[in-house]
C-alpha cells in the first residue's frame, strides 16, 4: 500500500529526519532590550491590544488584533514616523491551525528602524485593506489575494495581479501541488484551442524536468548522439556514460605526494 | 467586440470611439520599450493618458513556490534570474539573508570580492539602464557606447566565474573562489577608462535639447508619493530623500569604504538620471578603494560553520568526517534555527529584500522576495495619467523596472 500523505501539505518535505533533533530558535529579545523599540510598543499599548511583542534580529515584530489593522498602521504612520511600508504578504498555516498570519514590514528611515506587524486570521476571514494608508499595500494586498486567496475588504481594485483572472486556487498555498493542479494543466488548452481539443492534443506536460524523447523530430537527437561531426544514425545508441577502465579512484593518499597549491593557477 | 472580416481591418489592439476623441490603448506586452512583458492599459484622450492599468505577470514562474520546494543552496541559482541585469545583486541578497538567518560570519576575503561583484554589477546595471533608456527617447548613439563598456564590465565576470549574465558566484557563506591571476590589474584599467565613458554619455545627453525636453519634468514623483508608494534605490533619491541601505544599514564593508550618496530633489525624470550618472561614480570610487582592501585580506573564502557550510574541497576530498557532511549538506541541506528574518540590500533598482521564515526544516517554511520593480511598477497608475503618450515611454525606461524581479 502507498504510503500516506499529508494532502493539506503537499510541499517536499525532508527526505531524513533525525527524531533526536531540536531545532535551534533565534533569540527573541524583549523589548526593553532597545530602546526606540520599547518606546513605540509603549506607545502602541496605550491605543491598541498588544498580544506578543520581541525583538528577532534586530527588528521589532509586534502581534496585534486583526480588526485594528488600518487604525494600527495609520498610528504607525502618522505618530510613529514609519513612513514605509516595503512588504506585506502572508504565510500559511492552514495544516496547523487553519489561519493565514498576515505580515506587515514597516520602515522608518527617521529612525533607521524596521519593524513587523502580524496577526492571524481564519481561513475564510476577510481583512481590511490599508492600501488607503500606504498606497504601496495596493498592489501586496492584490498579489496576497492572488496568492493565497485572503479577500481584502474595500480594495479599489481587486483581481488576481500576477495569475491569470481564470485560474483556479491559489498557487502559494500549501495545498497547491508544485507543478499545479488538474486545472492547471488544461488551462492552455480549454484558452487556445478549445475544450472539445482536450482529447485530441492531451493534457499539457507542467514537470520542467520531463525528457520526451519521442517529440515529433527528435530535435535533441536523444539516445541518436554521435560523436561531433559525425553522420547522424538512425540506430539508437545504448550510452553507459561510464569511463573507459572504470573510473579512477584515489586509494592511497599520503602528504608525500600530494601537491598543494598556494594560489589559484 | 467586431468580428474578424477580411474586407475591414481588424484591430486587435485598439478601440476607436471617434465622437469623442477617446480611446484605449493596449501598450504590450510586446512593445520593445516596454522592457520585458509589461502590459499597459492606457486610457487616452487624444494624445493624454487618462487612466492606466499595468498588468504584470506575463513572467511569473512561481519563485517563491520554487523556494518552499528547494533546500537553500538549491534556490540559489533561481534568484539570478530575477533581475538578471545585475543577478549578483540577487544572488547576494538571498546569501546574505540566509547568512542572517543562521548567523553566519563570513572571511573578509569573501566579502571584500562580494563588494566588488556588487559594485560591478551596479554598474553593468545602470550602464544597461542608460542605453535601454536614451534608445527609447531616442538617442541610439549613446545606446552602442553604453554597451562597450557594459561589455567589459561583463568580461570581468566571465573571467572571475565564467558567467555572462546569470553568475550565481555568491554562495552562502561567502564566495566559491578567489580572484584568478591579474583581475585585479584589469579591473584597475576597466576603473580607469569608465570616467571618460560616464564623460562621454553625459556630454551626449546632459545639454542634449531633445533629452532635457524628454526628460524634464516628466515622470514628476512628489517625496509623499515616493514614500507612500514605497518607492526605494533612485526613484527614491530622485525625491530628495537620501536613503541608501548601503549607507544608513550597513552590510559587508560598505562602512569601512567612503563613498557618497547622490540625491536630487527635482523630483523628474532628468534628477533620476543625474543620480544613476553620480551612483556609476561612487561605485568606480568603491571598487578603487577594494582593491587595496583585497591585497590585505587572508585566504579563506568559505566560512567556517560545519553544521551549515560545506568544508573546502581540499578537506571534503581528504577527510572523512567532511565528505560525511558535505554529503548530508548537499542531499538534505542545512537546518537554520526556527525563526525569521527580513534581511534588505542596496540592488542597483533599490530595496532588495528577502523575508525567509523557517521552522528548522531544509526547506523554508515561506519565502517572499521583496523586489524593488513590483513597487516601482505600481507607482505607474498614479504617475501616468496626465501624461503625454510619448512620456509613457520616457517613464517606464526611467523608473528601470526588470521584469524578472516583478513577476518573479
Amino acid at each position: 500500500m502507498r504510503a500516506y500523505q499529508d494532502k493539506k501539505n503537499v510541499q517536499a518535505k525532508a527526505y531524513y529526519n533525525d527524531r533526536f533533533h531540536v531545532a535551534p530558535q533565534i533569540p527573541k529579545l524583549d523589548v526593553s532590550s532597545d530602546e526606540i523599540f520599547a518606546k513605540d510598543v509603549e506607545e502602541l499599548k496605550s491605543a491598541f491590544s498588544i498580544e506578543e511583542a520581541y525583538i528577532q534580529r534586530g527588528q521589532l515584530v509586534v502581534y496585534i488584533d486583526a480588526k485594528d489593522i488600518v487604525k494600527v498602521m495609520t498610528f504607525l504612520r502618522d505618530s510613529l514616523s514609519y513612513n514605509f511600508l516595503s512588504e506585506l504578504s502572508a504565510i500559511d498555516w492552514l495544516a496547523k491551525s487553519g489561519e493565514f498570519e498576515i505580515f506587515y514590514q514597516m520602515l522608518s528611515t527617521s529612525k533607521r528602524k524596521r519593524m513587523r506587524v502580524k496577526f492571524f486570521i481564519k481561513e475564510k476571514e476577510e481583512i481590511q485593506t490599508v492600501s488607503n494608508v500606504y498606497k504601496s499595500a495596493d498592489w501586496a494586498e492584490r498579489e496576497m489575494y492572488d496568492m493565497f486567496g485572503v479577500k481584502i475588504l474595500g480594495h479599489h481594485y481587486m483581481k488576481r495581479i500576477l495569475m491569470p483572472d481564470d485560474w483556479h486556487d491559489h498557487p502559494l498555498r500549501k495545498t497547491y501541488p508544485l507543478i499545479g493542479d488538474e486545472e492547471a494543466q488544461w488551462y492552455e488548452i480549454d484558452k487556445i484551442f478549445g475544450r472539445e481539443y482536450r482529447d485530441i492534443i492531451g493534457p499539457e506536460e507542467r514537470d520542467s524536468a520531463k525528457i520526451v524523447e519521442k517529440d515529433t523530430h527528435n530535435f535533441a537527437r536523444i539516445k541518436h548522439e554521435v560523436p561531433f561531426g559525425a553522420e547522424y544514425s538512425e540506430k539508437p545508441i545504448e550510452t553507459d556514460y561510464q569511463e573507459e577502465g572504470g573510473i579512477p579512484i584515489v586509494r592511497k593518499l599520503s602528504k608525500s605526494n600530494v601537491k598543494i597549491l598556494k594560489e589559484r593557477p | 467586440m467586431q468580428k474578424v472580416n477580411r474586407l475591414q481591418p481588424f484591430f486587435e489592439n485598439l478601440v476607436f470611439e471617434r465622437e469623442d476623441n477617446r480611446m484605449i490603448v493596449n501598450f504590450g506586452p510586446q512593445h520593445p520599450s516596454s522592457h520585458g512583458q509589461l502590459r499597459l492599459v492606457l486610457e487616452l484622450d487624444g494624445e493624454l493618458v487618462t487612466k492606466a492599468t499595468p498588468d504584470v505577470g506575463y513572467l511569473h514562474r512561481g519563485m517563491e513556490k520554487m523556494a518552499e520546494n528547494m533546500i537553500y543552496n538549491e534556490f540559489l541559482p533561481t534568484t539570478d534570474r530575477m533581475d538578471y541585469i545585475a543577478s549578483t545583486s540577487n544572488n547576494y541578497g538571498f546569501a546574505l539573508a540566509v547568512e542572517k538567518l543562521i548567523d553566519l560570519d563570513v572571511p573578509r576575503r569573501a566579502k571584500v570580492i562580494r563588494m566588488m561583484l556588487l559594485e560591478l554589477s551596479r554598474l553593468t546595471s545602470h550602464l544597461f539602464w542608460i542605453a535601454a533608456h536614451a534608445l527609447d527617447v531616442g538617442a541610439m548613439t549613446v545606446f552602442l557606447y553604453a554597451f562597450r563598456e557594459r561589455e567589459y564590465a561583463m568580461d570581468l565576470f566571465e573571467d572571475y566565474c565564467g558567467a555572462r549574465l546569470t553568475h550565481s558566484a555568491v554562495r552562502i557563506g561567502g564566495v566559491p573562489l578567489d580572484l584568478p591571476k591579474g583581475w585585479t590589474n584589469s579591473l584597475m584599467k576597466f576603473i580607469n577608462e569608465m570616467p571618460a565613458a560616464i564623460e562621454t554619455y553625459e556630454g551626449l545627453l546632459d545639454q542634449n535639447r531633445i533629452w532635457k525636453m524628454r526628460l524634464e519634468d516628466v515622470g514628476v514623483i512628489t517625496p509623499e508619493m515616493a514614500q507612500s508608494w514605497g518607492c526605494s534605490g533612485p526613484m527614491l533619491r530622485g525625491s530628495g530623500i537620501a536613503w541608501d541601505i548601503r549607507k544608513e544599514e550597513p552590510y559587508e564593508l560598505y562602512d569601512e569604504v567612503e563613498f557618497d550618496v547622490p540625491v536630487s530633489d527635482r523630483c523628474d525624470s532628468y534628477g533620476r538620471y543625474k543620480i544613476h550618472m553620480q551612483e556609476m561614480r561612487e561605485s568606480l570610487k568603491i571598487l578603487k578603494q577594494l582593491i587595496p582592501m583585497y591585497g590585505e585580506t587572508t585566504p579563506e573564502l568559505m566560512a567556517n560553520a560545519p553544521k551549515y557550510i560545506s568544508a573546502p574541497k581540499e578537506q571534503v576530498m581528504t577527510q572523512n568526517y567532511s565528505l560525511m557532511q558535505h554529503f548530508v549538506l548537499v542531499t538534505q541541506g542545512m537546518r537554520p534555527p526556527v525563526g525569521e528574518v527580513y534581511v534588505v540590500t542596496e540592488s542597483p533598482k533599490g530595496e532588495l529584500g528577502f523575508y525567509i521564515n523557517s521552522q528548522g526544516d531544509p526547506y523554508p517554511y515561506r519565502l517572499k522576495l521583496r523586489a524593488p520593480s513590483f513597487w516601482h511598477t505600481s507607482i505607474l497608475q498614479e504617475l501616468l495619467p496626465g501624461q503625454y503618450l510619448a512620456d509613457v515611454v520616457t517613464i517606464i525606461g526611467n523608473a528601470n523596472i526588470v521584469f524578472g524581479e516583478i513577476d518573479r
